[in-house]
């Protein structure tokens, strides 16, 4: 089953075609990766499924339902989530209410008054935000206002907030830029559970081949605005056209 | 959140209902211990928490939440002059009138945000001062304000209830205890009570409010709107809600004020009335709990004192000073003191915003941080 | 036809007024990104400049007439001016002219008052959130309006045109209408002529100097500008000085038209934020544009006929308001203003 479909999207920003006519399928579960030569796409083609972006033709669906015209939130309570590439965290609030609030709006829906309830009272969110935070490693820092984490910590926590939601469709853009190897061995051990153990389908933008070949399940390539490959992650190394795009395009 | 912010809250809020209550006692030495002054504390301090609950969690600086506290105040002196003295309906009218203002207002204004919402509130509040001055006059009685005349209808006063505002006959403006102590005299005062118990609810309200989940939404919008709406939060009923009930808390307190002084002018609702209030809030601290009542304490009293000193007064305070010096610091002091009350209350402006951007309570805070720091440094090199 | 035509004229020098003090808050704006509350002060000022050339220029020698003397026999004191007994007529002529030359006087202050301002407070609050900026400029609109207070008390101060000036111009004849259909006053003609210079100048300025080049670039993408490595600080600092400038001599030949009291510059500026706001966030012809065409409408609106025809509809007094119902119907129809570009507006 298809659960992301993604076709015929156009997309230019003046003069440049930033996105040439994509197609792109999805499968329910596992970890479709988007890979590609800087300037390829990848990023615009995230923003197009959060609603950041509205392509200028073509359709993207999600488990059959429209996503082009819906507000952002509407599409992240469609079960989309998206970590960003960076931190984009509430830097004066505390890792767990980082983390919290995401939990509440998967909970309680875009919107729900209620001013005299207290955020203490919040038992089972509160500890599923825990539950998160300490699958990603961040259990010592709950009561740390967000601002003062390290850089690293801070793209943790970002993921954090997108796991606690329980998305159907997690989209994750460059999770492990600029971390040290042994924090991106970390993560891609954190993801790869996270995927096995509840079911969460992953796309990933990655630069890092190392990430993409040891995490993903299929593997998109994108190439000047096209999708120019997309199997498994075998089939891909040996794909002329891939390698071209990556040797070919230096030249 | 923790259990120990939990019992944080219980005493800071159990310090704040002492302070309320002793609020006569503890004032009287500094001469501010008399029923107007002390009920514009409790009303103003009202009106500050509520805007606190706007600008101090989301962030959105309005320019024109004193049109609520107008809106309020002609609510209530309608209620006063149509059905009795009785001060219930006319609170209920009050805050209804202005919810209902706020909705209209915050709905359009908030669909812009930053500098755009600041602007447009302003515009809001003049066209609505506008409208309290000259176009409405049926209504507000423009220029002349809103007032209670003998042929008004007032369908229910009874023939036996009091001719001032009153609660089912206890008279807002009693005095009904004045205890003398150490040459001070404290005034007890019906009208204090009444908008002290009205404090007392709004405090614990706001307190509520900013421990609650929404009031964890308001905090995170103010911080990074977007990254909420990719969060699945949908925050324009957040600010509306937030925007609306600070409105609410305007028009209470412009009915308190109503109710402690039957009478509605446009001038409560004109752009200064409105950075006032923006002032009492950043002085106190902007997002702290207690910062805006202690700001608008800090105003209201220093407007009280201030506007009372002219000349004679400063040559008697200066007449220690040899001849000729103490009329040279008369002359220098005499432009920010009477009528210059607002010189000195826009430096004020100034000087919090540029060196005290935390307000009163943030710079306590951060000097108790040092105070600390320098503490554990010295343990720790031990 | 020509109660339009009327109407029309006598919205220009409002609008004049509008366009000129919403260019100068643009132009600070796109380039600094600084919301000014204390521009209106800054017209203000400028009015005040006209008042005080006005004093000063009436400065008198007080001397005892034995000739002259009052109904009760009392020798008369008579006031002459220093500048008539120095000069003669061209003193008179000078005293006569107080209000143009004080745009003289007023360009050197308001470009110090503006370098002043830009250095001293606003620089440092480039980057403090904008509500910080706000309120500090809020604050500094209170004190200056306080200090013009303190010297020149609260009561507008009457500042008269040049006696050339005095008296109407019949437009109507010219156009054909009956006498006097259409009179407007000079100094209204006159004020509209300058206004339109002062813009003229403004635009010529930004589109044909380098300087003007680069300030438009950083209207246009601040960043990048900031990148190039071109001293940004400094031109920062002249075009504050500039829009100063601007609005204080729009403030200075205001004074005619309407006397000066300490708080005009409040009542004008939220006014001029309206015109912003209507003529698009960051948008210089934007500005200029909705300036007078709001100056027109409000022109319109206190026309007698509207007025009964508003009435009628249960809305009283229209001219007080029409100006807040147009900026927010069109803040919903067109959220970026009339001439604002994409983006500006839609955060």
């Amino acid at each position: 089953m298809k659960i992301l479909e993604v076709r015929g999207v156009n997309k230019r920003f003046g003069g440049l075609q930033a996105l040439n006519d994509v197609n792109l399928s999805v499968e329910d579960g596992g970890v479709h990766a988007i890979i590609g030569p800087n300037g390829a796409g990848k990023s615009t083609l995230l923003n197009c499924f959060v609603g950041r972006l509205t392509p200028d033709s073509g359709s993207v669906t999600f488990n059959g339902q429209s996503l082009l015209g819906i507000k952002p939130h509407e599409i992240n309570q469609a079960g989309v989530s998206r970590v960003f590439q960076t931190p984009e965290i509430f830097t004066d609030l505390t890792v767990l209410e980082n983390v919290m609030i995401p939990a509440l709006a998967h909970r309680d829906g875009a919107f729900r008054l209620n001013p005299m309830r207290r955020l203490r009272d919040e038992g089972i969110i509160r500890q599923k935000a825990i539950d998160v935070l300490e699958d990603i490693g961040l259990e010592e820092s709950l009561d740390m206002v967000a601002a003062s984490m390290y850089r690293g910590d801070k793209r943790r926590l970002e993921m954090a907030m997108g796991l606690v939601q329980d998305p159907k469709l997690l989209l994750l853009d460059e999770p492990t830029a600029g971390m040290s190897r042994a924090d991106t061995n970390n993560t891609i051990d954190v993801l790869r559970h996270i995927s096995d153990t509840r079911g969460i389908t992953m796309v990933i933008i990655e630069h890092d081949m190392h990430v993409v070949f040891s995490l993903a399940d299929r593997i998109s390539v994108l190439a000047q605005g096209g999708v120019i490959a997309e199997d498994v992650p075998g089939n891909i190394k040996g794909n002329p056209k891939v390698q071209e795009a990556y040797l070919g395009g230096a030249h | 959140m923790t259990s120990a912010s939990k019992t944080n809250d219980t005493a800071l809020f159990l310090f704040f209902i002492f302070m309320v209550i002793a609020g006569p006692i503890l004032l009287a030495p500094i001469g501010a211990s008399y029923p107007d002054l002390l009920q514009k504390f409790a009303i103003f301090g009202i009106f500050a928490i509520g805007f606190n609950i706007l600008f101090g969690l989301t962030g959105y600086l309005s320019f024109g939440h004193a049109a609520f506290l107008g809106v309020g105040s002609y609510a209530a002196v309608w209620m006063f002059k149509l059905l009795s003295y009785n001060v219930l309906p006319a609170l209920v009218l009050s805050v209804v009138v202005a919810g209902l203002f706020s909705v209209v207002i915050g709905y359009i204004s908030l669909r812009r945000s930053g500098i755009y919402f600041s602007i447009l509130t302003l515009a809001f509040a003049q066209m609505m001062f506008n409208i309290a001055y000259s176009v409405a006059t049926p209504i507000t009685n423009g220029e002349t304000g809103l007032q209670i005349y003998n042929d008004d209808p007032q369908w229910l006063q009874g023939a036996d209830s009091p001719l001032t505002t009153n609660l089912f006959g206890l008279k807002m403006n009693d005095v009904f205890w004045r205890p003398e102590y150490l040459g001070f005299e404290a005034q007890f005062n019906v009208g204090y009570y009444f908008c002290a118990i009205f404090l007392i609810i709004a405090f614990y309200v706001a307190l509520r409010i900013n421990r609650s989940p929404f009031g964890m939404m308001l905090r995170a919008i103010k911080t990074n709107q977007n990254r909420l709406n990719y969060t699945g939060i949908s925050t324009r009923p957040y600010t509306l809600a937030a925007f609306v009930i600070s409105g609410m808390y305007a028009g209470l307190a412009g009915g308190l004020w109503a109710c402690m002084d039957p009478l509605a002018g446009a001038e409560r609702m004109q752009w200064t009335a409105s950075g006032e209030v923006v002032l009492m809030t950043i002085l106190g601290g902007a997002g702290t709990m207690l910062g805006p009542v202690l700001g608008a304490g800090f105003i209201k009293y220093f407007e009280a004192i201030f506007s009372k000193i002219n000349d004679q007064v400063l040559h008697s305070v200066f007449s220690f000073m040899p001849e000729g010096a103490d009329n040279f610091i008369v002359a220098i002091v005499h432009p920010f003191v009477g009528k210059g009350w607002h010189l000195t209350l826009g430096l004020l402006f100034m000087v919090i915003v540029i060196f005290l951007p935390g307000g009163l309570i943030g710079g306590l805070t951060r000097l108790g941080r040092l105070f600390r720091r320098g503490q554990s440094d010295s343990a720790g090199r031990r | 036809m020509d109660a339009v035509l009327l109407q029309i004229l006598n919205g220009l020098d409002k609008g004049s007024a509008y366009a000129l003090i919403a260019l100068g808050l643009t132009l600070i704006f796109g380039t600094l990104g600084v919301v000014n509350f204390a521009h209106g002060a800054l017209f203000m000022i400028g009015a005040f400049c006209a008042v005080t050339l006005n004093k000063v220029f009436a400065l008198s020698s007080v001397a005892i007439d034995p000739v002259k003397t009052d109904f009760l026999g009392n020798p008369l004191k008579v006031k002459t001016p220093y500048l008539e007994k120095w000069f003669g007529d061209f003193g008179s002529l000078l005293m006569d002219w107080s209000v143009p030359l004080a745009i003289l006087v007023s360009i050197p202050v308001m470009l110090l008052i503006g370098f002043v301002m830009e250095r001293g407070l606003i620089r440092h609050f480039y980057k403090r959130p904008h509500a910080d900026q706000i309120l500090v400029t809020f604050g500094l609109a209170i004190v200056l309006q306080e200090i013009v207070k303190a010297f020149y008390g609260a009561n507008p101060i009457q500042t008269p045109a040049p006696a050339a000036f005095v008296g109407t111009l019949d437009i109507g004849v010219m156009l054909g209408f009956a006498q006097n259909a259409i009179s407007y006053p000079y100094w209204r003609l006159v004020y509209f002529c300058f206004a339109c210079l002062v813009i003229f100048c403004v635009f010529a300025f930004l589109q044909f100097t380098t300087f003007g080049m680069v300030v438009r670039a950083g209207m246009a993408d601040r960043e990048t500008v900031g990148l190039l490595g071109i001293n940004i600080n400094k031109k920062f600092t002249i075009m504050f000085g500039l829009a100063a400038c601007v609005a204080g001599m729009a403030g200075v030949m205001y004074t005619p038209i309407n006397s000066p009291n300490y708080h005009m510059g409040m009542d004008f500026l939220v006014l001029s934020f309206v015109v912003v706001v209507v003529g698009g966030m960051g948008s210089l012809p934007g500005a200029v544009l909705a300036g007078f065409l709001l100056g027109i409408l409000e022109s319109f609106a206190s026309m007698n006929e509207v007025k009964q025809f508003f009435e009628s509809i249960y809305l009283p007094s229209i001219d007080q308001v029409i100006i807040y119902l147009v900026a927010v119907i069109v803040l919903l129809v067109r959220p970026r203003g009339l001439m604002g570009r994409k983006g500006v507006m839609e955060e």
